[in-house]
């Protein structure tokens, strides 16, 4: 995805330049390999900096929040879909957008490769043009690896890699992944004896430092005051005792129920390796299956939890 | 005492030995990265790490702990009156800490020891921890300890500095707390002329890599106005999601959260300490709802003016960051304190 | 090592409502254990950890004058989550203070000089305990004179009525007492905001020294108004208040710039003020 590069600086130049936004919302090539940042360019002449690759990984939908000027968005499949999701909650103007849709082909798992490189550091990554393999380099050694046996879990098993809503297009869109299995995972838990599911969270969060940074790296979270900051009632306790913690990725993932993308951003950010997609990925099977419903596909609808439909199945509730 | 060197393959029984003695805490692997966790009955023990992705200040300052404890039952002659947790430290070591790591205790010491008051909590811990460091022979890019006041193997706050030889760890003692635990050591011989040879060179070429420069020789003579005022944070902090990833990684942030839980039946409760982190909005909010820093860029610049310039005037000796990169390597939007430092240096 | 978090267990000695709208209440304190009143000495300015078991600490302002012996005390607003549930709280009830803490007025400076205290709404408890310290027959004669100039949104909000009234009458202090606005046909004090009141009565900042304390908003409006009539930053006393915890200058929130609120302040001059960020 690379080759996006300079079609994305064009663009944002030619929106910027003809005052179609105040400001663009895009990525800048990290310091860190495998790590882009997020940035915010508002004069022509900065486009530059934007640069574009699969280590996008941080949902740009976050910093549309509040924002009421207009403003240029890149938006991959999942970002659009949390831009449609952030406008039908009243979180971001249609109107005030020029969404640029970029056909995505996924985002690299940076701890996969870290994995396959044996823990050895890592000082550059090169990506290929068309992107299907790409190059590790550190001190003493060079290894190309297959894009598509390295992309981030969500990426993996995604069935939106276009953007359902946009202005305007980087690219042709990208064929979409036929055939994927969404909810093995998911499914491999459901079997599980209570006990045993009990014991795979809680191994699963152990390591949890309260951080919040899978809640903030999420846009679905922009509550002004989340559950877990109030004082007065105090819902959550502060420390590290595992029922707090569990109290708030349990809460956090249901309060995403019908809402989420499955962006990865949650799992992506956590600092200490936690499948937080474990959470949010059950109930969006469960929307899928209750519901019939994917967030984010259109403006027109929405969410199941937000509406009352005579046809909502109630079987479930006892 | 003389410095000791041990092979790598009584190395695991060295440990072991030091149990007796201490509460040892070593490097774990724990799926994909290293941390500190204590030596016990099955624990592996794994020095093959770059360092470890939690840094060892839980060691002074775990992340939670109580500090009083009391009743809240009005049939006690003592209810609601807090009892201090009177649990003993024993003596404890860390081996294989980092060197920049150790010296992170050495700046945080200065705000949890001071003339007026002493935190008893982080001092307790502290005096009863042994540091047995282990030299970098392979220093990250990330890293950047020899502008902030370390090095891949300095000594400040170590009571021992392990060389890594290869197949063997040079153990040098810096302290009398350092010698007293080579003392307790089972096995080793005494460090021969060839294995200094061989560490000093090691130490040579480690520092001919150089670790990459970052620019903080201006910061204290910047007016602290106008580094406050600069036109940069708003950008800086654009990226910036206010998680506490950077603060809970860091071996040098300390700030702290005191909160009351309780329970009932039978209705008792702790004062716990947490950490804390000036990233998140409710750490500096008023009752009555003001928040002096209520923006996301005023809570970045504060973290920033904080390592860079706030400590740096008051302690004038050096930023309060000891350079280990973890920040730079896990920030999930990529801010790096390294260019931030240039940015304010140059202003 | 002797504990800085540990508070002295006090028992709630009496609780005085303030004010009209019950949100603001004086709570006085007794030693459990009396010699912990020797170790508590405190000055005027100082603060305190008012500790609650099971609920948690807040710092408050020490109303209490170190010349009144045998009780601490404490005026607390209702606003969060400790204060709400110490106004549930009845005389006889055991609790926890801790301090004191900070720095204070500063006295020495202040000696031989006229004495300018300005003060709104539910701030002026720091206030009434120097006012008290000063008013003591063996401190009188240190000060020249004293003004005083305290304002609150209307008569029931005053704090400390009874006393205000008796200061009102006392020709050892110029007392102005004032009120945002009022309908009581009845009230023989002020009218106007404090920053006016301020302007009309204090004519001199010759020897003075002035204190203010109170809302962010009255101190804006203030500091221009001693200002014009000259008193330097160096001169102007100002006491603030930012999140703390710790109180001890060890959990880092309360930090403006290099400072500390609990621990080098809350009692700052303007001068020094100015060297800061504006983090408060």
């Amino acid at each position: 995805m690379i080759e996006y590069t300079e079609k994305i600086r064009e663009i944002a130049k030619k929106l910027l330049e003809e005052g179609t936004v105040d400001a663009f919302i895009g990525y800048k090539k990290g310091s860190v390999p495998m790590m882009n940042e997020p940035v915010l360019v508002r004069d022509p002449a900065d486009v530059d900096v934007l640069h574009w690759d699969s280590n996008c990984g941080l949902n740009l939908c976050n910093y549309l929040t509040g924002r009421t000027d207009k403003v240029g968005i890149l938006a991959t499949g999942c970002n659009s879909r949390n831009i449609v999701t952030h406008v039908i909650e009243n979180q971001a103007d249609r109107e005030r957008l020029y969404i640029v849709g970029v056909p995505c082909t996924g985002v690299i798992n940076h701890r996969a490769v870290k994995r396959a490189v044996k823990g050895r550091e890592i000082t550059e990554v090169v990506e290929e043009p068309g992107g299907e393999r790409f190059t590790v380099k550190g001190p003493g050694y060079e290894e190309t690896f297959e894009k598509a046996d390295f992309l981030q879990l969500n990426c993996a098993t995604c069935r939106h890699r276009n953007p359902v809503e946009y202005d305007e297009l980087v690219a042709e869109e990208v064929p979409e992944q036929q055939a994927v299995q969404a909810f093995k995972d998911v499914e491999k838990i459901e079997q599980m004896e209570p006990q045993k599911k009990w014991d795979f969270f809680e191994r699963a969060i152990s390591s949890c430092i309260r951080c919040y940074a899978c809640r903030n790296a999420c846009p679905l979270c922009y509550c002004p005051t989340c559950f877990v900051d109030e004082s007065k009632p105090q819902w959550v306790g502060k420390s590290i005792d595992p029922a707090d913690t569990m109290t708030f990725h349990f809460l956090r993932a249901y309060h995403c129920a019908g809402r989420c993308t499955d962006c990865g951003a949650c799992e992506r950010a956590c600092p200490v390796g936690i499948p937080v997609r474990q959470f949010t990925k059950k109930l969006n099977k469960d929307c899928i299956e209750l519901f019939d419903w994917e967030a984010g596909l259109s403006l027109d609808s929405r969410p199941p939890l937000d509406v009352y439909r005579k046809e909502d199945p109630n079987d479930f509730i006892r | 005492m003389s410095a000791k060197i041990f092979s790598k393959d009584e190395w695991a029984g060295v440990l072991e030995g030091l149990k007796d003695a201490y509460e040892v805490y070593v490097p774990v692997k724990e799926g994909d990265f290293h941390n500190f966790r204590p030596l016990k009955e099955g624990t592996r023990p794994s020095f093959e790490f770059q360092n470890t992705r939690m840094s060892p200040k839980f060691l002074t300052e775990p992340q939670s702990e109580r500090m009083f404890e009391y009743t809240l039952d009005k049939n006690q002659p003592d209810a609601h009156i807090l009892k201090e947790d009177e649990k003993e430290i024993p003596p404890r070591a860390v081996v294989g800490i980092r060197p920049c790591d150790a010296f992170a205790f050495q700046l945080v010491k200065r705000n949890f020891d001071t003339p007026r008051y002493k935190d008893p909590y982080w001092l307790k811990r502290y005096e009863a921890t042994t540091f047995v460091g282990l030299g970098c022979n392979d220093p990250c890019e990330t890293c950047f300890c020899a502008s902030a006041g370390s090095g891949p193997f300095d000594r400040k706050g170590l009571d021992v500095l392990l060389y890594d030889l290869g197949d063997a760890y040079l153990a040098q003692p810096l302290t009398d707390k350092g010698e007293a635990l080579l003392e307790k050591t089972d096995g080793g011989k005494e460090a021969d002329e060839a294995s200094w040879k061989k560490a000093q060179g090691l130490t040579r070429q480690v520092a001919g890599k150089g670790s990459r420069r970052v620019s903080t020789d201006k910061l204290r003579e910047k007016d602290v106005n106008a580094l406050y005022e600069a036109p940069f944070w708003e950008d800086v902090a654009f990226s910036c999601i206010n998680c506490g990833t950077c603060t809970f990684l860091c071996p040098t942030c300390w700030c702290f959260d005191i909160q009351d839980e309780v329970q009932m039946l039978p209705m008792v409760g702790d004062r716990m300490r947490n950490w804390d982190s000036c990233m998140f909005p409710l750490f500096t909010l008023h009752g009555s709802g003001h928040n002096p820093r209520s923006s996301k860029t005023e809570r970045v610049r504060q973290r920033f003016m904080h390592k860079l310039k706030y400590y740096v005037d008051k302690y004038d000796d050096g930023i309060q960051c000891v350079g280990c990169g973890r920040c730079v390597q896990f920030c999930p939007v990529n801010i790096d304190i390294r260019e931030i430092a240039e940015k304010m240096n140059a202003l | 090592m002797e504990n800085p978090y540990l508070p002295y267990p006090v028992r709630i000695d009496s609780i005085t409502t303030e004010t009209e709208d019950r949100n603001l209440k004086t709570f006085k304190f007794v030693f459990l254990n009396p010699e912990d009143e020797a170790k508590f000495a405190y000055t005027p300015g100082q603060f305190a950890e008012l500790s609650i078991a099971g609920k948690g600490e807040i710092p408050i302002g020490i109303a209490s004058s170190p010349t009144e012996k045998g009780f601490i005390a404490f005026t607390v607003n209702k606003v969060g989550k400790v204060t709400t549930h110490l106004h549930n709280m009845r005389e006889g009830d055991v609790m926890g203070v801790r301090g004191p803490l900070g720095n204070w007025y500063p006295w020495e400076q202040m000696e031989g000089k006229n004495v300018v205290i300005v003060g709104g709404g539910f701030a002026f408890t720091t206030l009434r305990s120097s006012i008290i310290y000063m008013l003591e027959p063996e401190n009188r004669s240190r000060f020249e004179n004293i003004t005083v100039v305290y304002g609150a949104r209307s008569p029931g909000m005053l704090l400390y009525k009874d006393e205000l009234m008796a200061w009102e009458k006392r020709d050892d202090l110029d007392m102005h007492i004032t009120v945002d606005a009022t309908d009581d046909p009845d009230w023989k004090y002020n009218v106007g905001f404090v920053p006016a009141i301020t302007e009309e009565k204090v004519t001199s900042a010759e020897n003075a020294v002035a204190i203010v304390c109170g809302p962010p908003i009255m101190i804006r409006f203030t500091q221009p108004v001693l200002e014009k009539l000259g008193f330097p930053p160096e001169n102007i006393i100002l006491s603030l208040e930012n999140r703390m915890k710790c109180g001890i200058g060890m959990c880092g929130r309360c930090n403006i710039g290099e400072k500390l609120v609990c621990k080098d302040g809350p009692v700052f001059s303007l001068a020094e003020l100015k060297e800061l960020p504006p983090d408060y």
